[in-house]
């Protein structure tokens, strides 16, 4: 599994592979706004921790129909399917990658760009820690979208579809927690809830991602 | 000991059957070659196999521990080398050395170069050399000689005469003839018969 894992990142970072995909587009949106919005530096500091959040939810997305869709194509699903390793380990190993190599950049890109926003100095704290625990829950929920379309051709369109519902609520709590961090208040709950959904998303989704692929391959 | 062995086989394609009727059983140090014209459903077969997709009707007994698959794509990731490529799956398969695998498809001179930048017969021959290393004893092989020259096809008969004296065995579907004792399994005449009314027509949606 460490051979599977190293394989998927060494692939993100080969020309061609989805690596700095997610950080691009996180970067360009995030700078963009500013020039949308003014830069009024209030304005900006009170939408600041939802921009941060939507803008690293859709990174996550742009990259995700890759996660399973290249290995499908040139058959390496079929071989990684009849390997000793399960499936599931598959399915997480490669979700893990993707946050690797996705979710990890975002997580370390958030602070220099909430500067940009003019994000208040108590939130840059929350910002990371909601992140670091948040984006996880994107990979695994978006890997299990990428299972399900994994046999269609275009099938990015739908898994857009499938996924962000499921994205709605670890965004919401992402953003409650650095907007409240960012007022001085208390962020126990909403953080509790987030850390909730990643683990829940962690433990159960490999299983159905699983499922979907062998329904897919049949 | 018999290491496959199918017993009144029904395989589907789709939600369809394509073949029904199946007996037959591959013992260490054999080797069957499926037979059959284009369409007639060796690939099913052999990806029912391999477990990839479960039996339409009957049973097939196969530890899926033992089967190394290798179907028309080769699972090469174009961006990673020749040697990259094969030590993943050797990793994958528990660490064999994958020196002999390479030298065996004469590889060795590409091995640092991006499987990106192969031939097709090239990397077909990188794809087979990945069933050396998995030491798995069951090869199933998909057309396994396609877009190889006769050179390389001799490379891969002896692969799998080396394989099958070593108390392996392996199930082939190819057009081609190989050039050594194999027991041919021509599948024409098990044809599902599209005439029988079959009452089971979720099937194609779990």
């Amino acid at each position: 599994m460490i051979r599977l894992l190293w394989r998927d990142i060494t692939l993100a970072f080969r020309s061609g592979g989805g690596f700095g995909l997610g950080l691009g587009f996180f970067l360009i949106l995030v700078t963009l706004v500013p020039f949308g919005v003014g830069p009024e530096g209030d304005m900006l500091s009170a939408i600041a921790p939802g921009i941060l959040w939507v803008g690293a939810l859709l990174a996550c997305l742009l990259s995700l129909d890759r996660i399973f869709a290249l290995d499908f194509e040139d058959g390496s699903l079929d071989l990684l399917t009849t390997a000793p390793i399960p499936l599931e380990g598959v399915v997480a190993v490669k979700a893990l990658a993707h946050w690797i190599t996705t979710g990890l950049p975002l997580v370390i890109a958030a602070p220099a760009l909430g500067f940009l926003l003019h994000l208040e100095s108590t939130a840059y704290r929350w910002m990371i820690v909601t992140l670091l625990i948040g984006t996880p829950a994107l990979s695994f929920i978006g890997s299990f979208g990428a299972a399900l379309t994994v046999g269609l051709k275009r099938g990015g369109l739908l898994m857009s579809l499938l996924v962000l519902p499921l994205y709605i609520p670890t965004l919401i709590f992402g953003a409650e927690v650095v907007r409240r961090g960012a007022g001085g208040f208390l962020v126990g709950t909403p953080l509790a809830m987030q850390a909730g959904i990643t683990l829940g998303a962690v433990a159960l989704l490999p299983f159905a991602s699983a499922a979907a692929i062998r329904v897919a391959l049949r | 000991m018999s290491l496959i062995s199918v017993k009144d086989l029904t395989v589907s394609r789709g939600g369809m059957p394509v073949l029904e009727g199946l007996e037959f059983s591959v013992s260490s140090g054999e080797v069957l070659v499926l037979r059959g014209p284009n369409g007639s459903g060796k690939t099913t077969l052999l990806r029912t196999l391999a477990g990839l997709q479960p039996p339409y009707a009957g049973v097939v007994s196969v530890d899926p521990d033992t089967v190394a698959y290798a179907a028309h794509a080769d699972g090469v990731k174009a961006t990673l080398s020749v040697a990259e490529n094969l030590a993943f799956w050797a990793g994958v398969y528990g660490g064999q050395e994958i020196a002999e695998a390479l030298l065996h498809f004469n590889l060795d001179a590409l091995r640092d170069r991006p499987a990106g930048n192969l031939s097709a017969g090239q990397k077909r021959r990188l794809g087979l050399a990945r069933l050396m290393v998995t030491g798995r004893p069951v090869w199933v092989l998909d057309e396994p000689t396609v877009s190889l020259d006769a050179a390389s096809v001799a490379l891969f008969a002896s692969a799998v005469k080396a394989h099958v004296a070593a108390g392996g065995a392996a199930v082939i579907a190819t057009h081609i003839d190989l050039g050594f004792e194999e027991r041919v399994f021509d599948v024409g005449p098990y044809k599902a018969r599209m005439d029988v009314v079959r009452d089971d027509f979720d099937e194609a949606f779990l």
